[in-house]
């Protein structure tokens, strides 16, 4: 199954040279020398560069506890970095006020490690929270309240992972591979310019998980959405990337086009 | 393998910790402080076996309970109850956006927040540690005798009980939902009630459900001070020794506070059980 997988991701030319990635003007996130410890003795990144072209899907790889959630929460800013600058759709946000960082924010659909959805209201309700980064205010807190067309749109993205038919089912009660394609849908409803997902396959069936890599790719090729996924399934991480990082005890210590790149290399980066 | 064993039952924590000279002497004050308490609460056994036939009397001459005065004991009852429901959905609604400024974490720290925190605890603090009964006196000489200055004794009661175990609830929800929201680009507001409100739901109506039960039971002895509703008749029939009148009254008030209690609990297990799937 990973053989014709690595070969059509070979096939397709990646949007953005990852040589010109770090200098390329269209650069939709750059991070310089990330910085970030919790507590006095527990230093988790030590200066993390790197960047993501526009239009381009990178993938991040690492052991467990190498610190790839820290970075991408970092790049948000859900957690301050000690030091580092982000660049985000060029906009320095490292020392950005709440109200220009919510701007900022609302672009990126985060997909967290644990799917995060509030629990004991519906999907439908969760999907439509995805929204609130652009209009605020009681019509974006619920499926009950929202306007018509919030919902069609909701259920829009819920159909684009195949859940339409659980819309209304609580989100406490799905499963936990149905969870994460609801907050997958969440993010779609931000109409994003860019996807950071946080080990999005992890706990899908190996159908479902290819499904939505092939949903991820289908919305950097087709809908130009820029791309920075996590993964420790290297071939899975190779096949739907143009480019691969991996992040080894808070340190990037690879940097290249996927193309270029074997499983048994990325296999290296582990241990 | 013996070198193992004598080797790992060196590294074996004691039982017990020795405590230190400091807390031995802690320990004694404090039995010492227990026996004394005894003391000082007046404990007289001589008193109990003397107070036994007083009671036997008060017992048997309140037997049987009197019917006479049944309906307007009965629309009394209803008085204290009404104020109780009404006080404790006042002060819920109080509570709310309290519970919200009393709770960490749900803003982003800074100096304002810390003043808004403490200045909200602070307040909720003074609402629950003074008793609803010195509540009742203070709104008696704002509002005048009646129900009302009861209702809102308990309203205020209530805000210092469920305003505590609201930003209690708010504190100890799971973090990712609104974690999700905020980097979604939702406001902090919006994230409270969208994310920090639904998963605090279930610990908000067993809160709300004890707090009624409380003040159900306090609107009882609220009556006494003039706050309304049926202590004031239970005030009155002591007074009187028509001890037979003052049995139906207490057995009302046990009546409506079991059925209180009963339906509080029937609800909260219907509640858990739908938040544990
Ligand atoms: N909130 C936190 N408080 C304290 N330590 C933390 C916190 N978050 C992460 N860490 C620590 O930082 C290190 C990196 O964690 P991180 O979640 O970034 O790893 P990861 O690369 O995402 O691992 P995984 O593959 O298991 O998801 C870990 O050692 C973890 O214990
Ligand atoms: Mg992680």
């Amino acid at each position: 199954m990973a053989q014709p997988l690595l070969q059509s991701a070979g096939a397709v030319a990646p949007a953005v040279p990852a040589a010109h990635a770090g200098t390329n003007p269209l650069c939709d996130l750059k991070v310089e020398g990330l910085c970030k410890s919790f507590g006095k003795d527990r230093s988790v990144l030590h200066g993390v560069s790197f960047s993501v072209g526009r239009e381009e899907a990178v993938a991040l790889i690492g052991s467990n506890g190498a610190g790839k959630s820290t970075a991408l929460r970092c790049a948000l800013r859900l957690i301050e970095p000690e030091a580092g600058s982000v660049l985000l759709f060029g906009e320095d946000i490292s020392s950005a006020r709440q109200r220009q960082l919510r701007r900022v924010r609302a672009e990126v659909g985060f997909v967290f490690q644990k799917h995060n959805l509030v629990p004991r209201v519906s999907a439908l309700t969760n999907v439509i929270h995805g929204n609130l980064g652009r209009a605020g205010g009681m019509r974006g807190w619920s499926q009950l309240l929202a306007a018509t067309a919030l919902r069609d749109r909701a259920m829009a993205c819920l159909d684009r992972v195949g859940l339409a038919d659980q819309a209304l089912k609580r989100a406490d009660q799905l499963s936990g591979g149905q969870s994460q394609r609801v907050a997958i849908a969440r993010a779609l409803m931000q109409q994003p310019r860019m996807i950071v997902a946080d080990e999005p396959v992890a706990s899908l069936d190996p159908v479902a998980g290819q499904e939505v890599m092939d949903l991820f790719r289908q919305l950097t090729r087709e809908e130009g959405i820029t791309l920075l996924f996590t993964s420790h399934n290297v071939q899975q991480a190779l096949a739907y990337s143009d480019r691969v990082l991996a992040i080894r005890q808070g340190e990037v210590v690879l940097d290249e086009n996927s193309s270029g790149l074997s499983a048994a290399d990325l296999g290296k980066h582990y241990g | 393998m013996a070198d193992l064993l004598t080797f790992n039952r060196s590294r074996l924590p004691e039982r017990f910790e020795r405590p230190g000279a400091l807390h031995f002497v802690a320990y004694v004050a404090l039995l010492a402080f227990v026996v004394w308490s005894f003391q000082g609460a007046g404990w007289s056994f001589s008193a109990l076996v003397s107070g036994g036939p007083a009671l036997a009397d008060f017992l048997s001459r309140s037997w049987p309970p009197s019917l006479e005065r049944l309906p307007q004991l009965s629309k009394a009852l209803l008085e204290t109850f009404q104020m109780a429901l009404a006080g404790t959905l006042i002060g819920i609604v109080l509570s709310l956006p309290l519970a919200v400024l009393a709770a960490k974490g749900l803003t982003r720290p800074s100096l304002l927040s810390r003043a808004v925190y403490t200045s909200s605890r602070l307040l909720i603090a003074l609402f629950r540690t003074v008793p609803d009964l010195v509540w009742a006196l203070v709104f008696v000489i704002a509002v005048g005798l009646g129900p009302f200055a009861g209702t809102l004794a308990i309203a205020v009661d209530t805000v210092g009980f469920c305003g505590r175990f609201f930003a209690e609830a708010m504190e100890d929800v799971e973090k990712g939902p609104a974690e999700a929201l905020t980097a979604a680009g939702a406001s902090r507001f919006d994230t409270i009630f969208c994310a920090v409100v639904p998963a605090a739901m279930p610990s908000f109506i067993t809160t709300s459900l004890f707090a009624l039960e409380k003040a159900t039971r306090s609107s009882v002895v609220l009556g006494l001070v003039g706050a309304g509703g049926i202590g004031i008749e239970l005030k009155v029939a002591m007074d009187f020794f028509d001890y037979q009148l003052a049995m139906t009254i207490i057995l009302m008030i046990f009546v409506l506070v079991l059925c209180v209690e009963r339906l509080g609990t029937l609800a909260r297990s219907r509640i858990l059980e739908g938040s544990s799937q």
